[in-house]
């Protein structure tokens, strides 16, 4: 017997009650599909929503926090930065190319909706292993999908991070952030004032790709056969119809002819006109049959779910229409009038209820409160349960186990070289990128023809770590947080804000729930112990492949400010007869680590610890190093993190092609040089003793390690030597 | 009214505001123009920008060069006025016919941004007045279609009149003869796949971009 019309478009029996609650009738079809993509995990957290809620979200520069389609800082003069981060895991899983470039024009959507010109991307990138073919397809077309789409749509990608991990075998992690910049007076919101207002679809129009894209794709896991009917779910992405949009929608936005707009993104139509709608506590009428396609004979509800790309839903005054319509035609961009605002009504004894209703051809077709779309999904409180053996796990050091290796061998293991992705980019577009990709973070002066060029500046750096969040999901994410912090701290910028994408397994294991539960805790504690706060993100759940969940993976992108960008901070490159430097405590422990981890398989343990009030004295320090590095004659600088002092130090000497020797490791050195305990930074000057001093200053310990010679070969002390 | 350099905007371009920030704190004054307005008395000279002209559709340039603008680009070539196509404006030159030649996808198959050296091939030019042959600077590059390609005979020509304008030192996409710009016998039309809007700052970039805009400037000022 065939499933239920409800259950096969991805919504429960008690859904299905829920529903037939609020209408006091059954839904029909198009209702159905509408309300199935709306209340989709991916649209509507119903998983999440309850613990997203513990993220601190407020400070002292935060403009806009969540909830909006970018959250948005003011960074002085004038001058507001949007940022935004989502994850396109499951299209690029199916569809690596399309997957990937559809989640590039998404983001970048979500920042000029906001008024904000996109100036940057990000993405973090975690794929399988490269051994297999499979994750090699989905590598390269991921890659080449940001390259395409990212470059021809004219936004410089800045910076990111890869990740080769066995846990994301056929279910990448796509996650892509991006920066926006204007005026702070052109900020708008997604809001359908104004009843009597016309409803303007802008940009490519509609066909029937990526119908159900987040209910059937984003909201359920993958079998064990990577499921190609899925396909047709994955949206295809044009960054020339979205170049030109961006472009049409700024001018549009910089005259002040819209009153309100929203990209249409997941749930396409149905979420745009709902959401704009339910925000302004107004009803809206559309008409199905004025909305452009490029497919014959679509029925209403794939013209309602479609998430065919690159479109935009304008509220205009009926004075201004004219005037919209022009500058879409200059941009060659179709636009249509598809609805009106309306008046909010009485609906089953119930004043003031916003409609959205659905017409084709003048036939109503649906009729749903707006708000119930938009807001009106349940909330669920899916059961938790710590995986069993947690604290067993945790009482196993592996530190013992590791220290007889060949230090040389497992840190060869470990080297990959990311310009072969980031040489695909644009990296250097609009003249703002002063430290791009590759380094410990990027700097960017924050310039636009909006706002001119400024001297202000802006650090950006995305992180995760799925071996610290798999060990203890809290206290990982609470390294992640601070790693991230540090990051953008390394190029002269003061942590300001962050953004998170939360790519977890199938919710309905309690596993995964209590991992989710657990990680937000860790990243709202570490936001508050550094004040950043938590302004915008997404949750990517149901990353299950072949049967098993991936392991916990949340990853930030921190923002940072630079008041003043005057020179170009050091970075991996140092200088022969330099002396290194490293700052900080090494913890005797290599738990998560990941020469334990990765390397010889040994998962378990108990995770370094993080002394909030170190860190912070680290990050002002650092700040202030970077910001007089010349002072300091400082000519590199990286945090120890991934792979441990080994890795710091070998991707210096590879970036510099200059060697190195070391004498001051103690007569630990696979543990001191593969710990990834926090809080730790090495400096290159030729004057060590002032560097030193400048830390003791902040009661931070500093000794020198070794010294930069002019050799082409990076040597760790006790025999351990990699050639470069 | 002062010197201006029109710099055309299709849809799809990209570094317009680049470009005329770049020819800004070098002096000159640039005004952006729509490819769809046919007029440019108003400009002594004329930059076409990087970017993906109509989405690079077909191939790049290959739409562009139908745009009204190009019309009078074609004037003022032949009346002798510099004009310099960057990267995408480079490809739309030789779609265009001001300049032999076209550019194909690059040897490796893959998009490259980067920095590359270059070697001044030729200062007759009016994007290299300034340099001297034999120099070695070191632009951006940002493309995927950067492969120049001719016939024997035209590269012969090019050679005979001095044409190469820079060569790459480490030919990064497979050109012929490493070729990274070329102009028009006359020098005046200046083609080139590297970035020097890009490198006008210590901050971003470097500064090697000065010197080939300062050329083009120099031209501009003595008309």
């Amino acid at each position: 017997m065939e499933q239920p019309i409800h259950r096969a478009l991805g919504l429960t029996d008690d859904e299905l009650e829920m529903i037939e609650e609020i209408l006091g009738r059954e839904p029909n079809y198009v209702e159905l599909a509408m309300y199935s993509v709306m209340w989709s995990e991916h649209c509507s957290y119903k998983s999440s929503r309850l613990h997203l809620r513990r993220l601190p979200s407020k400070g002292e520069k935060v403009l806009v926090g969540p909830g909006e389609n970018a959250g948005v800082i003011d960074a002085g003069d004038g001058i507001a930065v949007a940022i935004r981060m989502e994850s396109h895991n499951h299209p690029s899983a199916i569809e690596p190319y399309q997957g990937a470039a559809t989640g590039v024009g998404g983001i970048l959507r979500d920042i000029f909706t906001m008024g904000a010109r996109p100036i940057a991307l990000l993405d973090s990138l975690r794929m399988g292993e490269a051994s297999d073919p499979r994750n090699r397809y989905i590598y390269n077309g991921v890659v080449a999908g940001i390259s395409g789409y990212g470059n021809a749509v004219g936004v410089p990608t800045v910076g990111g991070e890869i990740v080769f991990d066995a846990t994301y075998d056929s279910n990448p992690l796509v996650n892509v952030a991006a920066v926006g910049i204007l005026p702070v007076d052109k900020l708008v919101l997604a809001r359908a004032e104004g009843v009597g207002n016309q409803v303007i679809l802008l940009g490519s129009p509609t066909g029937r790709d990526g119908i159900g894209g987040v209910s059937v794709l984003a909201s359920a896991g993958f079998g064990a056969e990577v499921d190609s009917s899925k396909r047709p779910s994955v949206q295809v992405g044009d960054p020339y119809e979205e170049k030109r949009l961006i472009e049409a929608c700024l001018e549009l936005l910089d005259a002040k002819l819209v009153v309100g707009i929203q990209d249409l993104g997941g749930a396409g139509l149905s979420c745009a006109s709902s959401e704009t709608a339910a925000n302004a506590g107004l009803g809206m009428d559309v008409h199905v049959e004025k909305v452009p396609r490029r497919e014959a004979n679509m029925e209403p509800f794939e013209v309602m779910t479609s998430e065919s790309q690159e479109r935009m839903l304008a509220i205009v005054t009926p004075e201004n229409t004219p005037a919209v319509l022009a500058i879409a035609a200059k941009w060659e961009i179709p636009a249509a009038i598809v609805g009106v605002v309306t008046e909010p009504v009485t609906f089953r004894g119930q004043d003031g209820v916003g409609i959205l209703r659905i017409f084709d051809a003048g036939e109503l077709v649906a009729e749903v409160p707006a708000k119930s779309l938009a807001d009106g999904a349940p909330v669920y409180d899916r059961p938790r349960a710590k995986p069993e053996g947690f604290e067993a796990r945790a009482e196993q050091d592996p530190t013992d186990a590791c220290r007889g290796v060949d230090i040389s061998v497992e840190l060869v293991k470990m080297v990959f070289d990311p310009k072969e992705i980031y040489s695909q980019y644009d990296h250097q577009l609009f003249l703002n990128t002063v430290v791009g990709p590759g380094a410990n973070a990027t700097l960017l002066r924050l310039s636009s023809p909006e706002v001119g060029y400024s001297k202000k500046g802006i650090g950006l750096s995305a992180d995760g770590n799925s071996r610290w969040c798999a060990l203890d999901p809290r206290r990982g994410s609470e390294l992640v947080v601070a790693e991230s912090a540090l990051n953008v701290a390394l190029v002269g910028a003061v942590p300001t804000c962050m953004v998170d994408c939360l790519n977890f397994g199938n919710p309905e294991h309690p596993e995964v729930m209590w991992e989710l539960s657990e990680s937000i805790d860790g990243i709202a504690k570490a936001s508050i112990e550094l004040g950043v706060p938590v302004v915008g993100g997404n949750v990517s759940l149901y990353n299950e492949a072949r049967g098993r969940n991936i392991e916990p993976t949340p990853v930030l992108t921190t923002l940072g400010l630079v008041d003043e960008v005057n020179a170009v901070p050091p970075a991996r490159r140092y200088r022969s007869g330099d002396s290194l430097v490293l700052v900080g405590t090494t913890e005797s422990n290599l738990a998560g680590s990941r020469l334990a981890w990765v390397n010889l398989g040994l998962r378990s343990g108990s995770l370094p610890k993080l002394d909030y009030g170190v860190h912070q004295k680290l990050i002002d320090a650092v700040v202030e190093l970077v910001r007089a590095a010349a002072g300091f004659s400082v000519s590199a600088i990286s945090d120890v993190s991934d792979g441990g002092l080994a890795l710091c130090l070998l991707e210096m000497a590879r970036t510099s092609a200059m060697g190195f020797e070391l004498d001051g490791i103690g007569d630990d050195p696979v543990v001191e040089l593969f710990s990834e305990s926090p809080s730790r930074v090495v400096v290159a000057s030729s004057e060590p003793d002032r560097v030193i001093g400048h830390f003791a200053k902040a009661g931070l310990p500093a000794r020198v390690i070794g010294r930069v010679n002019g050799s082409k070969v990076a040597s760790f002390g006790a025999g351990s030597t990699v050639a470069l | 009214m002062p010197p201006t350099v029109g710099v055309v905007v299709f849809p799809g371009t990209n570094c317009e505001h680049d470009v005329v920030h770049a020819l800004g704190l070098l002096g000159m004054r640039a005004q952006i123009k729509w490819h769809g307005d046919s007029e440019l008395s108003d400009c002594d000279a004329v930059v076409l920008p990087g970017g993906f002209a109509h989405g690079d559709y077909l191939r790049p340039g290959a739409i562009a060069r139908f745009s009204k603008v190009m019309s009078s680009i074609v004037k003022m070539a032949e009346a002798g006025k510099p004009v310099l196509g960057i990267c995408n404006g480079f490809q739309v030159l030789t779609e265009a016919k001001l300049l032999p030649g076209a550019l194909q996808k690059n040897a490796g198959l893959r998009f490259i941004c980067d920095v590359e050296k270059l070697e001044v091939a030729s200062n007759r030019s009016v994007a290299s007045a300034l340099l001297q042959p034999g120099e070695i600077i070191s632009l951006p590059i940002n493309h995927f279609e950067g492969n120049y390609t001719c016939d024997h005979v035209t590269y012969d020509m090019l050679v005979a009149n001095d044409q190469i304008v820079f060569k790459y030192v480490d030919n990064p996409n497979g050109s012929v003869g490493s070729i990274a710009a070329i102009s028009n016998p006359r020098g005046n039309v200046v083609g080139m796949m590297p970035h020097p809007e890009r490198a006008v700052e210590e901050l971003v970039g470097g500064t090697d971009g000065r010197k080939v805009l300062s050329s083009f400037i120099e031209a501009v000022l003595n008309g």
